[in-house]
């Protein structure tokens, strides 16, 4: 905006000549839009971390996380979520190149491992809740709980997002419509990832920590 | 700014906007890192390499701290160009809230709980008993 120039000609009947520097507006804002929701999800995720932060050693006379975390579990889950992170960058790279099969093809495998995490987090979640170390148990698991429940809700939520774009991409191809909502989703999975690198570190391998 | 007019003809004509054109190579580099950077960690806390548990989470957070910032490169092509560069701007400022948040709790509850309920950590429980 501030670099407007104007080139007034020499000539008096010349006409003047204007041109923008620098000043470039998306022709729409949407993936700027969304990656300011990501941080504002990015905000709570800090809160349920500093809860965790805070009471992540009040066990109650309960059980402590080395007592009930299983690390070989946690890292097929974290695998499951990495290499769907991968998949979803193939099936962006797909879509790149205008690939309406692959791409599709590559959505279900990535919505399949992410499925997998569900069911593996799931399996755990029950198995804890059965040896009586559910939430209400102490400050340390109703912490826990919270902050890794969020996390399986959003990849729930993004597993719900993802079956409705096969939808709309099987019905109406790769439009710039749908290309953006896949660049958006391609965020909001990746950014999931993120906060599963701080989940596994801070909660799972510090939380066995004598 | 050049690569800016570049951009703008680029996206008339193809109807998206600006999103950053993916390689498989960035993919496959990303992919890799990571798999190196959470290997590492949990090898760490399986096989007990570092006894020391203080120095063990300082090394685990950085490794997720690099990790993060590799997911961030390569998967969620983080530069400070994209949008103009109001991208960066707004994970910066988030980054200061989080900073914030996360130090600041932490800081000020373990000095609640030190000062106000003795007896709840361990250092306390010590003095408590060496009293005369």
């Amino acid at each position: 905006m501030s670099d407007m120039h104007a080139t007034s000609a020499t000539g008096a009947g010349q006409k003047l000549q204007f041109w923008m520097k620098e000043d470039h507006h998306p022709a729409n804002g949407t993936l700027l839009g969304f990656w300011i929701y990501l941080m504002s999800d990015c905000l709570i995720f800090a809160c349920l971390f500093a809860t965790y932060g805070v009471l992540g050693r009040s066990y109650a006379g309960g059980p402590s996380g080395a007592d009930l975390f299983e690390l070989p579990l946690v890292a097929i889950n974290t695998t499951m979520l990495l290499l769907s992170s991968i998949t979803y960058g193939f099936a962006v790279l797909e879509m790149q190149k205008n690939r309406k099969g692959t791409m599709m093809a590559w959505l279900v495998v990535t919505g399949l491992f992410g499925a997998a995490f569900l069911g593996i987090e799931l399996y755990e979640f029950a198995h804890l809740i059965h040896e009586g170390a559910g939430p209400q148990r102490s400050a340390f698991l109703s912490s826990f709980f919270t902050l890794v429940g969020t996390h399986g809700l959003h990849v729930t939520f993004g597993i719900v997002w993802l079956i409705t774009l096969l939808f709309q991409v099987g019905k109406h191809g790769l439009t710039a419509a749908n290309k953006r909502r896949i660049m958006c989703l391609s965020m909001f999975w990746h950014f999931l990832d993120v906060v599963w690198i701080g989940v596994f570190t801070f909660v799972y391998l510090m939380g066995v920590l004598p | 700014m050049s690569a800016h007019a570049e951009s703008h003809d680029h996206h008339d004509d193809h109807g998206h906007d600006d999103a950053p054109h993916s390689t498989m190579k960035g993919y496959m580099t990303g992919f890799f890192l990571a798999v190196v950077l959470t290997a590492i960690p949990f090898w760490l806390v399986m096989d007990k390499v570092i006894p020391d548990s203080r120095t063990l989470a300082v090394v685990l957070l950085i490794f997720g701290a690099i990790q993060i910032v590799v997911h961030m490169i390569y998967f969620l092509h983080m530069n400070t160009k994209s949008e103009g560069g109001w991208n960066m701007l707004a994970l910066i400022f988030t980054l200061v809230l989080v900073v914030i948040t996360l130090s600041g709790s932490i800081w000020v509850m373990y000095h609640l709980n030190t000062n106000m309920m003795p007896g709840m950590t361990h250092d306390m429980t010590q003095q408590v008993k060496n009293l005369p």
